[in-house]
């Protein structure tokens, strides 16, 4: 008698506390990524750590809503880029139209024109370029020029997940990536070249 | 308009280092680049730095973080 099959029902509950347990394993995984690009997209420490707390929050709430399978990577950005936008940490949202520098060599041609072809040189890049210019020069691009960078040139992904985190067409990913980069090239340019 | 072929190769810098460009764009700034140093030496430089800005703007989980996502763990749907 005490070797009875379990119950339908006790085994569905099982089967899916080992389901949730699978899936907050595999949502960890990427907190150190989470992170990283929450980082890019505040202010401060203190701000990222509660946008990814707040992130892992809404995305264990609401495991079910995953489908397994499915882009898990994407699935939390997309969480975590929507609470940043809730939360009301971005600018209002200004038109894609960030006055911008002419060209993709103007940050190149300016470093250049100051110091010769050779300071484009790998080796000597970290030398005109700072590391807190360079975070500086990231924090203030528009936000949502930002957003584009970091999730492409950071946080690594493609044109297509962008979109689909961003919920924007794949051709605003484009753009904006295009703009921001500039916007960036720009920022840096100023402070290399002062 | 045609553009200068520097203009052109310019253009195509982005797509080149994203490898979004067709065979023939991709062809097309491969041959500009093969005799060009000034195009060559800014393609590198886009590619030194972006490769730059993604570790300089890595930064690290904080210690602890990951313990207080730990205690998220378990979170009813209703809480």
């Amino acid at each position: 008698m005490g070797d009875a099959e379990p119950a339908p029902e006790a085994r569905r509950i099982a089967a899916e506390a080992r389901d949730r347990v699978r899936f907050e394993e595999e949502a960890l995984g990427f907190a150190d990524q989470v992170y990283r690009v929450a980082r890019r997209l505040v202010g401060s420490r203190e701000e990222a750590e509660d946008l990814v707390q707040e992130t892992y929050a809404r995305a264990f709430r609401s495991w079910r809503s995953y489908t397994p399978g499915t882009n898990m990577r994407a699935w939390l950005f997309r969480i975590l880029t929507n609470l940043n936008v809730d939360r009301g940490r971005r600018i209002q949202r200004a038109p894609d139209t960030q006055p911008l520098v002419e060209s993709d060599y103007y940050l190149a041609n300016k470093l250049a024109s100051a110091g010769g072809e050779e300071v484009l040189d790998q080796e000597r890049v970290v030398e005109r370029l700072s590391q807190d210019s360079v975070v500086r020069a990231l924090s203030d691009i528009q936000p949502q020029f930002r957003d584009v960078v970091v999730l492409v040139d950071i946080g690594d992904f493609t044109y297509a997940d962008a979109a689909q985190i961003l919920d924007v067409p794949i051709g605003t990913v484009m753009s904006r990536l295009h703009r921001g980069r500039r916007a960036l090239k720009q920022r840096l340019a100023e402070e290399a070249v002062a | 308009m045609t553009l200068e072929p520097c203009d052109r190769c310019e253009e195509l810098m982005q797509d080149f280092l994203d490898r979004t460009l067709t065979d023939r764009e991709w062809q097309e700034a491969e041959t500009h680049l093969a005799d060009c140093e000034y195009c060559r030496r800014r393609y590198r430089f886009e590619e030194t730095l972006r490769k730059y800005v993604r570790t300089t703007a890595a930064e690290r989980m904080p210690p602890g973080l990951l313990g207080k996502l730990e205690e998220l763990r378990g979170l009813d749907a209703t809480a």
